[in-house]
């Protein structure tokens, strides 16, 4: 036998630990919250917001104060100076936030006043990014629809595949995209209709008991907003690859979440006799501890390589995807599971009556193979 | 083993509490042929479900039929034995080699090639340096345009009946204006706009100041909508030529209708101002008579002519350009260009630009030239008057030259645009990245180191936790690799730098599918199962769960390419790829290895 980093029959009762963690979720985020506001909501990246950036690297290590003084008479509207990556004061982000100017002006101008004012010191623009306002705003809408089909098509997909109701699951996303559709013609804005819609689903999933899919969504938001909330509190720009991110975390916490209500709906199948919902519960996370911690294990350790060796471009990617994974593999153990809970009663009739219906169906089986040797 | 097995969980014991007794094997003992009598120790069909009331339905669901019918069909391969999943393996494997051999330098120059796919995977502009542009087409400006050509088409077919039209001009809201000078002419007049411009919806005529009868017209819907598809069209035609005649490598232009933007991917462009240059000019050309009885300083006082308006001139390098005033109607337009080359003035050293018209414009130029000898005639591009020589004598021959202070390079460009054909409406940049090439390089370093510290600590990790079956992990890891680059080399899929995150991503991500087995397998080990049933228990329940949970960053990665462009998108196709691969490898391959390792009747096992 191999190692073992989790000894095997862990008793954990991490059910009795839900109270501390819906705390410690709540001052995450609420942390996280304070910050976007305080920031007077989340700073956009010019994917988002639009303007420009130049990515310039020097020859020689530079200070960033060198590099504004440089270009602090260029006149650019809103123009700031940010260190890129972790070469040691190599590169530069230039941001102007107009985007009036045409872009191959703004390169001139940032080439002819670097060289001006740190003459020995070649700086090459390796990048220049422009994003028009319109087209902002096109992606951020996109970016917040995504995010909610993404959580949308994940609680169909549970509902039918963990409670056999699919039917129940259509019928949940015909009435949400009807009534987005017809939001949409009242005009109001993206961002409001997803979070109506969202509010919607939760709702829709606890009027229908669909309780696997309610615990599975609720832990996603509750991902995506506290890592959102954490990168907020870093002072980080939210651009295209974070979104990207933030899918990837809501697939990754959402695989962690069903490893563990595969566990307990496979449990509440066998013996349940003389246990409570909250013992299986625990068993179940306590069965899966061990995958669990090293799959996350693995995964931040090759998150961890990207965001030290991965260079400029995808630190933040990485680094989101540092803090969701972490983020993630938590909430499957300590939010996800307890939140059954909440419908106890609903989770173990449905395993009981899926169970003696079982039985039903077994014994009506034998009696009629018997009858049927018989004629 | 099932792909999705359905164990009848009434057996299934080693559940919520870990006293598992012998009876955990609960898999349907093998059966020596498919000609058996009794079915009783196949898995429950799914049919028989109970639904949450208890009551057994009568309709089978859709996900639990198909994972019967996955149950089913594995339990017939498995019956196949060992060596059909072993030929399928290695089949597979050889067909994953044969699409990457294409993209590897041993194979480019050898003879094999021929006989190979002609598989490769790009690489996207983020990592070997281009142009991403998205550029506005302003189809409004199309239809203005198109408005007042069909008010001079109006005019000239009205000349042909003798019905005389005047000041044929657009109003706001892309309505068109012109006034009947004759109003007994109405009846013949409104026939010949009914019978020759359908696509016109005309306003009531009202009595004009002068004595004429005043008609607005509106274009139909649905002629608008077709219009601006084509102008569209039109736009993304133009500049597919431009792009082609500028000579870049597999270039990527594709239209988005509903927002009326085009996206262009122009790998591997250093200079990334000329390339803007020759996609976004419009290139408009016209040739307009100079009006040199008037002053161009009455323009600012408002007291310029009807008809007329004030354009710069550019002057020679290094002088101010100056006013002039011109005709508003053009000459003639560069539409009848055949062609357009650079060339060099002999005698000034001075590049320009020399055109040659088709047939057509050959005659209608020397037409013009010869109505207004002595004359200037100014050469107008988009807006801007460029020369504005005196006409010496009729020109023949179809040949011109615009005359200007240009660079060489500036002359050659404007030849090529102006021999792929103006732009019928004008272009804005939305969104616009370039990529140097000595970014990419560095990108690509970064990712593959990144790639490669991540995926050496992972495979030390698992061969030091699970032992050899941790080798056996470590195999899959790199047969997952080898999926995911065969899969993007099928697809023709480009890789990006987000892409390579995603394929070190998968690398952390696919180990998840074996140690989901592994801690099955050790689980029912301490069941207290032989190796040979805890392997196949272990396979049997983790593929459900494998399943399931992979299914769903399936569902992201699929909202993320739709959402996505380019490197996201990259993002995404690895990432797909990559769960693929590591289901496929961790569910039937690994399990193939394993029954290849234990034999038929099973030895100790190293987990």
């Amino acid at each position: 036998m191999g190692l073992h980093l989790i000894p095997n029959n862990t008793n954990i009762n991490f059910v009795a630990m839900r109270k501390i963690s819906y705390c410690v979720s709540a001052f995450l985020l609420l942390i996280g919250l304070a910050a976007l506001v305080i920031g007077g909501g989340p700073k956009y990246g010019i994917d988002f917001a639009g303007g420009t950036i130049a990515q310039v690297k020097f020859e020689q290590p530079v200070t960033e104060d060198a590099v504004k003084q440089a270009l602090a008479g260029s006149g650019l509207d809103g123009l700031v100076v940010q260190r890129f990556g972790d070469d040691g004061g190599l590169s530069y982000l230039v941001r102007v936030s107009s985007t009036e100017v045409k872009t191959s002006e703004i390169r001139e101008t940032v080439a002819r006043d670097l060289k001006a004012a740190i003459p020995d010191n070649l700086a090459d623009i390796q990048r220049m990014e422009s994003v028009g306002p319109k087209v902002g705003e096109d992606l951020r809408s996109q970016a917040v629809e995504a995010m909610y089909f993404a959580v949308l098509l994940i609680a169909i997909y549970i509902s039918g595949r963990f409670e056999q109701r699919w039917m129940v699951a259509a019928l949940m996303a015909g009435a949400l995209a009807g009534g987005m559709y017809l939001l949409g013609l009242v005009g109001i804005g993206k961002g409001w209709l997803v979070l109506a819609a969202t509010i919607i689903t939760l709702a829709l999933c606890w009027k229908l008991k669909l309780v696997y899919a309610m615990g599975a969504v609720v832990s996603i938001l509750h991902d995506v907003f506290i890592t959102v909330g954490i990168f907020a509190l870093m002072g980080k720009e939210f651009d295209l690859t974070i979104i990207a991110a933030l899918l990837t975390i809501l697939g990754y916490s959402l695989n962690d979440t069903i490893i563990v209500f595969d566990r307990i709906r496979e449990n509440l199948r066998g013996t349940t006799k003389g246990l409570t919902l909250v013992q299986i519960i625990n068993t179940s996370i306590n069965q899966t501890l061990s995958r669990t911690v090293l799959t996350s294990g693995t995964t931040l350790f090759v998150v961890g390589a990207l965001l030290v060796f991965g260079g400029g471009i995808i630190h933040d990617f990485a680094l989101v995807m540092f803090i969701g994974v972490i983020v993630g593999t938590l909430s499957s153990i300590f939010v996800a599971s307890p939140i059954l809970l909440l419908f106890g009663d609903t989770v173990l009739a449905q395993a009981d009556a899926e169970k003696q219906a079982r039985e039903e169906a077994a014994r009506r089986e034998r009696l009629q193979s018997r009858t049927g040797a018989r004629v | 083993m099932p792909l999705f097995s359905r164990i009848p969980y009434t057996q299934a014991a080693s559940g919520a509490v870990n006293t598992a007794p012998e009876t955990a094997f609960a898999m349907p003992a093998r059966h020596n042929g498919p000609n058996r009598s009794d079915w009783s120790d196949w898995p429950d069909w799914p049919g028989r479900m109970p639904d949450r009331y208890g009551r057994a339905k009568s309709a089978p669901d859709v996900t639990a039929l198909l994972s019967a019918l996955a149950c089913y069909a594995e339990e017939y391969c498995m019956r196949q034995g060992l060596t059909w999943r072993l030929i399928l393996t290695l089949l597979v494997i050889l067909t994953a080699v044969v699409y990457l051999l294409p993209g590897t330098s041993l194979v480019q120059n050898s003879s094999l090639k021929r006989f190979l796919p002609d598989a490769r995977i790009n690489q996207g502009l983020d990592l070997m340096g281009g142009i991403h542009l998205t550029l506005g087409v302003d189809v409004d400006k199309a239809v203005e345009n198109s408005l007042t050509q069909t008010g001079q088409a109006i005019r000239s077919y009205a000349r042909e009946k003798n019905i005389v039209v005047l000041r044929p001009h657009l109003l706001a809201g892309e309505t068109l204006e012109f006034i009947l000078a004759k109003p007994e002419q109405q009846a013949e007049f409104d026939e010949l706009l009914a019978k020759s411009f359908p696509q016109l919806v005309m306003g009531s005529s009202q009595p004009a100041p002068d004595g004429g009868l005043r008609y607005t017209a509106t274009l139909r819907p649905e002629d608008r909508r077709e219009m601006t598809s084509m102008a569209l069209k039109q736009v993304l035609t133009a500049i597919r030529n431009r792009i082609d005649q500028f000579g870049v490598a597999e270039p990527d232009i594709r239209e988005q209708p509903e927002v009326n933007r085009i996206v262009l991917q122009l790998p591997g462009i250093k200079d990334a101002d000329r390339a803007i240059q020759i996609v976004g000019q419009t290139a408009h050309l016209e040739f307009k008579l100079v009006r040199d009885d008037v002053d161009p300083s009455r323009a600012s006082r408002g007291l310029l002519p009807p008809g007329t308006e004030v354009l710069q001139l550019q002057g020679k390098a290094g002088t101010a350009p100056v006013d002039i005033v011109v005709n508003k109607e053009a000459l003639m337009t560069g539409e009848y260009i055949s062609d357009a080359a650079p060339a060099m003035d002999s005698q000034n050293n001075q590049p320009y630009v020399r055109l040659s018209f088709n047939s057509r414009g050959a005659g209608l130029f020397e037409r013009v030239t010869g109505d207004n000898v002595g004359k200037r005639m100014a050469i107008v591009l988009d807006g801007k008057a460029h020369s504005a020589p005196v006409i010496q004598q009729k020109i023949g021959g179809g040949v011109a030259s615009i005359t200007g202070s240009f660079t060489t390079v500036e002359a050659q460009d404007l030849a090529l645009v102006l021999r792929a054909g103006s732009l019928p409406a004008p272009v804005t940049i939305l969104e616009e990245r370039t990529v140097g090439p000595s970014l990419g390089q560095e990108s690509i370093d970064q990712g593959v180191k990144a790639a490669l510290v991540g995926g050496i600590a992972v495979i030390l990790f698992m061969a030091l936790y699970y032992g050899l079956s941790g080798l056996i992990a470590d195999l899959m890891l790199i047969l997952d690799v080898l999926f995911i680059l065969a899969g993007m080399a099928f697809f023709g899929a480009t890789l990006t730098l987000p892409g390579i995150a995603g394929i070190v991503l998968t690398l952390g991500m696919a180990v998840d599918a074996n140690v989901l087995v592994f801690e099955r397998i050790r689980e029912e080990l301490r069941a207290g199962l032989t190796p040979l049933a805890a392997i196949r228990t272990g396979f049997a329940r983790a593929t459900v769960a494998i399943m399931d949970s992979n299914l769903t960053t399936i569902f992201a990665a699929i909202v993320l390419y739709q959402f996505g462009t380019g490197p996201i998108r990259g993002f995404a196709v690895t990432l797909t790829l990559g769960i693929l691969a590591s289901m496929f490898t961790a569910v039937f391959v690994s399990h193939l290895v394993y029954d290849l390792w234990m034999g038929p009747k099973g030895r100790k096992l190293s987990i």
